[in-house]
């Protein structure tokens, strides 16, 4: 099969499926969701035939361009619908549809008990079309269709269960919070089109080394709105949390695997632009900088499972955005960690999901505890996920995340002391609050009520989960276990990556590489270990405590809706109440106070009401007659 | 140019059928019992004949006059009956043809007796419903007569008569068969109109005396100079193009000119309103495009700035205003006010793609704004009232109903994939071009927009479904359909707009160069 007949198909197979679904509605109750999953496993299919395709073709002959229509001829802006099919966009394909279908499986069995369970199949069909299309899109324009397509998935699934309003309130935060930074997007779009005419890949991408600095700044700046609108970084990160409303599967593969990560690809696959304006550069840089500390800080204070998972992966792109504002030596690596972390990330999720099944959909860690025992694949699964992401040696995470690290470190001037440090120090937070959260789950006393103890609640008889859940949770396992090092050798996702990001020429850090190395390894395991000693050797109490002023900021999310309560929302709302009370008292007013010779025919049309259509026609017609014959008459 | 039967344009014939038609049904009573039937049966061959027309039209030369006709109708004040369509009038007329068949799908069981008729005799009863039926369908016909003839004038007085003559109708459809207070709101309807009427009729008098040729076809539109050539002095001009910009706004409608419209949505029939919106408040853009700004280009381009600001406040100010509002149909009509606001801003800001823009969502908003209206009437029908606050958790009750409102609100949303999108990208991105940051202003409309859509769709179809409502009936065979025909032409409109931009494209430099005071 051709590279141009996968790459339509791998779209086209779950969109249909999604229409499928939807059109027939309860009709497909018994089966949609295997239609669903078969749908996203074709696709999965597709992405190896587009992958051993591009392999099997010299590496500077990658990029195959697959055009479908002619979309928006509009004169002078003229945008085609094309898939860019290079090593970029196949990586994401691979990892879309591969940890898509897995997840897909798991959902078959997780969503069981669900009456609309075929409903959440077409949904997540058209969640993995809209985000294939974004990753294929081979013009600015394609990429936001998948890019709202995404959003609108993303809004339908966070609100599945929408008949409880606070899930309704938070997909719709999350889809107006994605708007604003969409409308990033559309400015950096119309900047694009002033100033090089053009919104496709191929045309923006050669021209922008010859953009001024100004423009290229404005473009960067407004993709990096976008790109922080979807993947939750600072200061658009408020909606990540709330979206763990959704089914525990949805937060697996949109909000941590996929979508959100999104606004890295934006800033690779953007990287010409970037690379015009050293001060847009050094923004995504920044941005990835806050974001991963302040993931970090919210991780170690959420008791909430599925929270506190959510603002680690806020954490992790934190680390991928920062890798991928340092230019072409940092893309490669960004992609690489947001690999690896689709990986552990998802299988995490899938574990915190798999500990909900078991205990009655209980998010708070807080009672949990010594679940080891009861579900030793989750148990095992999870832990391989936990050393992943914490960087533990020769895992997936190690590869990844130790290259950005030392990445950070490359440079001149203040930046790599402080982005290198920020990228080291975020390595032992992250070690803390992973390993708070894997041992107030796992390890510890039991404090659910098992029945014998004190615990309070009702009564749990925590349980391994089916084979559907938890074979896609030893595959993405066996992925946080062995990818990492499997793409690292010799090198060889980097030589992928290449003709899209460029050869980077090897600069060494400002610190010595073994010592970045082995500072990373001793903060992990002092993360670790502080740890160990508060929530595995130490009784966890059931109600938090008080804790210092960062603890309390860090559980409320750092204030974060706080501020946007009192800066966006409060004066917002007092807006639309006046004006709604002005629109009737004073233009309507004015309006009708203007024509007061109107009101006054008005009363005299009123008092012709009398109910019969016909003499209303006669009325009028003569009206109208009148009308032409005094215009008759003023020419004669 | 295909000559019909008698010598015609096509455009006539597909003027006369509907009035033929509407006037039968009024006036023989047999045909009373069948109106319905009838109606649908002539729309839809309306329909078919508009499309004939649009597989007949040479797209190549889609800026030029097709399917011409003219005759002379009042020689000694210039006016005379001229026919004929470009790619923007075949569009329009396409969407008008579209709309009205399904808007009397949609209305079929909507007409009933008023209460207070009905003293037992059966007879009698039925003979009023089969009267007070043909009444609609009637007017429906005469209204798709009318618009038909108001995209095809190519006479400003013609142009001028029918754009009074529309106001009829309309105002029968709400005053008639409208809601609770639909005098109020047909008067102020009435009263708005014909002020801007006035002041339109006074321009075009004055465009007569003012402008060079004042012989029996002074008023072609395909001949008629702009004032510019004939030596006006730019005061004159500009009173002229405000009577005739004034009178648009108001049918647009534009801030602070707006306030009939949530009125007259809230009141009349979902049907009604769909025309309304749909297609009748695009004469007023239309009339800009093909009135205002040829005949008028110096004052245009000298008040464009002025007209820019107003549509920005609209944009807003309707975004805003739905946002607060909890009927739903005049919800449906503030998004209206915001989505005109695109549209003006993109015919007077100056660039060619802002045009093309704003042509296209004429009609993307027409199809979009029908599917809001009728979907939304669907829905107060069964619930028996427009106050959002009154549902709760309809989703999990209607379920095709919520599915069709979602869509038909994310089109208006300009979510990509549906109508709205391409329209709204065109317009901000052609606004960038010439005025960036008018163009950061007007795209906040786009995060206004996620949340009077998604704030409406939370408050009627989330949370615990409403006990009152519990099996409430959804949509049926009938208005699925009606449904399933919008929808499907939002996702044509989304995915494939190129044979409709092929219409338009070509206009969008002659307009836009106009109001930059450069050559045609």
């Amino acid at each position: 099969m051709s590279i141009d007949l996968a790459a339509i198909l791998i779209v086209a197979v779950p969109l249909a499926s999604a229409g499928v679904l939807l059109l027939l509605g309860r009709r497909s109750d018994g089966w949609g969701h295997w239609l669903g999953v078969l749908a996203s496993a074709a696709s999965a299919v597709m992405a190896f035939v587009i992958l051993f395709g591009l392999l099997g073709r010299g590496a500077e002959d990658r990029a195959v361009d697959v055009h479908l229509f002619s979309w928006i001829p509009a004169g002078e802006l003229d945008v085609d619908a094309g898939f860019l099919v290079d090593p970029l966009s196949a990586t994401f394909l691979l990892l879309i549809t591969f940890v898509g279908t897995l997840i897909h499986v798991y959902a078959v069995a997780y969503m069981e008990h669900d009456d609309d369970r075929r409903r959440f199949f077409a949904y997540l069909n058209l969640f993995i079309a809209a985000m294939l299309i974004l990753v294929l899109a081979d013009s600015f324009a394609l990429l936001f269709v998948g890019w709202e397509g995404v959003g609108l998935a993303s809004y339908l699934l966070i609100g599945f269960w929408n008949q409880r309003t606070e899930y309704a309130v938070a997909a719709k935060k999350a889809f107006v919070m994605n708007r604003v930074g969409d409308m990033g997007l559309i400015i950096a779009m119309g900047a694009m089109f002033a100033s090089i005419g053009s919104v496709d890949f191929e045309t923006v991408f050669a021209a922008a080394p010859e953009l001024s600095e100004g423009w290229a700044t404005a473009i960067g700046i407004a993709l990096l709105i976008g790109a922080c609108g979807k993947s939750a970084q600072f200061p658009l990160q408020a909606w990540l949390g709330d979206a763990m409303a959704g089914p525990t599967p949805v937060s697996a593969l949109i909000h941590a695997a996929t979508m959100v990560t999104a606004g890295v690809y934006l800033v690779v696959r953007s990287g010409a632009i970037f690379e015009a304006s050293p001060t847009a550069q050094l923004l995504v840089v920044i941005v990835g900088a806050i974001t991963l500390v302040f993931g970090a800080i919210v991780g170690c204070a959420k008791d909430d499972i599925k929270k506190a998972l959510a603002a680690s992966t806020m954490s992790q792109i934190g680390y991928m955005m920062l890798a991928a504002g340092l230019g072409p030596i940092g893309y490669a690596f960004a992609i690489f960690h947001l690999l690896t972390h689709g990986f552990f990330k998802a299988g995490m999720f899938l574990g915190a999901g798999s500990v909900m099944h078991g205990m009655n959909d209980e998010v708070n860690m807080r009672g949990f505890g010594g679940l080891s025992r009861f579900m030793k694949v989750t148990w095992i699964t999870f832990g391989l996920g936990w050393l992943a992401i914490i960087g533990f040696p020769g895992l997936s995470g190690f590869w990844s995340k130790d290259k950005i690290i030392e990445a950070a470190f490359v440079g001149e001037g203040w930046q790599p002391w402080v982005f290198g440090m920020v990228a080291l120090l975020a390595a032992g937070l992250t070690a803390f609050y992973m390993s708070r959260l894997f041992f107030m789950t796992f390890h510890g006393k039991a404090r659910w009520n098992d029945g014998k103890n004190e615990a309070p609640g009702p009564e749990q008889h925590p349980h391994e989960s089916p084979l559907l859940m938890t074979v896609p949770m030893i595959v993405l396992a066996v992925g946080s276990l062995g990818l990492g090092a499997f793409l690292a050798f010799g090198d060889r996702f980097f030589h992928w990556l290449e003709p899209v990001t460029g050869h980077a020429e090897h600069h060494d850090p400002v610190i010595p590489i073994p010592v970045i190395m082995g500072a990373t390894v001793v903060l992990m395991l002092i993360g670790v270990l502080l740890a160990w000693r508060q929530y595995w050797a130490s009784s966890v109490p059931l109600m938090p405590p008080t804790g210092s002023v960062l603890t309390r900021a860090a559980r409320r999310d750092l204030y974060q809706d706080s501020v946007n309560e009192a800066v966006f929302a409060r004066p917002g709302t007092h807006t639309v109440r006046t004006l709604t009370y002005a629109d009737t008292a004073v233009v309507d007013g004015a309006v009708n106070g203007l024509g007061a010779g109107a009101v006054g025919l008005g009363e005299r049309l009123r008092k012709l009401q009398n109910g019969h259509v016909r003499s209303y026609s006669a009325a009028m017609s003569v009206g109208v007659v009148l009308v032409l014959v005094i215009v008759l008459v003023a020419r004669i | 140019m295909p000559e019909t039967l008698l010598g015609q344009s096509p455009l006539t014939v597909l003027i006369l059928v509907p009035a033929v038609v509407a006037a039968l049904v009024w006036l023989v009573p047999p045909l009373r019992r069948l109106a319905r039937p009838i109606g649908l049966v002539t729309s839809a061959l309306v329909l078919a004949g508009a499309i004939a027309l649009a597989v007949g039209f040479d797209v190549s030369a889609a800026n030029e006059t097709q399917f011409a006709q003219v005759a002379d109708w009042i020689p000694a004040f210039g006016a005379s009956y001229a026919v004929g369509v470009n790619g923007l009038g075949l569009v329009m007329v396409l969407l008008a043809t579209l709309l009205v068949p399904v808007v009397i799908v949609a209305g079929w069981n909507e007409v009933t007796l008023p209460a207070t008729v009905g003293d037992g005799d059966e007879t009698a009863e039925r003979k009023a419903l089969d009267y007070r039926r043909a009444g609609w369908v009637a007017l429906i016909l005469v209204l798709e007569a009318l618009m038909i003839a108001v995209f095809a004038s190519r006479d400003i007085f013609l142009f001028y008569v029918v754009f009074e003559a529309m106001l009829i109708p309309v105002y029968f459809l709400i005053g008639v068969y409208g809601g609770a207070n639909r005098r109020y709101a047909a008067i102020k309807f009435l009263l708005y109109s014909l002020a801007g009427g006035l002041l339109m009729l006074a321009a075009v008098i004055g465009y007569f005396f003012v402008g060079t040729d004042q012989g029996p076809q002074a008023f072609l539109l395909d001949q008629a100079p702009g004032l510019d050539a004939a030596g006006v002095p730019l005061i004159t001009e500009m009173l002229l193009f405000l009577g005739f910009f004034i009178a648009f706004a108001i049918k647009a409608p534009m801030w602070p000119v707006h306030t009939w419209l949530p009125d007259a949505a809230q009141q009349a029939t979902p049907g009604t309103s769909t025309l309304l919106v749909g297609v009748l408040d695009k004469v007023g853009t239309f009339g800009m495009i093909v009135l205002c700004l040829p005949l008028f280009p110096n004052a245009a381009a000298a008040a464009a700035p002025v007209i820019i600001v107003l549509a920005l406040i609209s944009i807003l100010y309707g975004g805003l205003l739905a946002i607060g509002q909890n009927d739903m149909m005049r919800l449906i009509a503030f998004t209206s006010v915001s989505h005109f606001g695109f549209i003006v801003l993109g015919i007077f800001v100056g660039s060619a793609t802002a045009v093309t823009g704003s042509m296209i969502y004429m009609v993307a908003h027409g199809v979009s704004t029908a599917g809001m209206f009728l979907v939304a009437g669907f829905l107060t029908q069964r619930g028996g009232t427009q106050d959002m606050g009154a549902y709760s958790g309809m989703q999990r009750i209607t379920r095709v109903i919520a599915g069709t409102f979602l869509v038909s609100g994310l089109a208006s949303l300009a979510l990509p994939g549906l109508s709205g999108f391409v329209p709204e990208y065109l317009v901000l991105l052609g606004t960038f071009e010439v005025a960036p940051w008018m163009a950061i202003v007007a795209v906040l409309g786009v995060v206004l927009a996620a949340l009077y859509i998604l704030l409406a769709y939370q408050r009627v179809f989330t949370g615990p479904p409403s006990a009152n409502h519990a099996g409430m009936p959804d949509l049926n065979g009938r208005e699925k359909a009606v449904m399933g025909v919008l929808i499907a032409a939002m996702l044509v409109l989304g995915f494939y707009p190129a044979p409709v931009l092929d219409l338009l494209t070509p206009l969008s430099e002659t307009v836009a160069a106009l109001v930059t005071g450069g050559v045609a």
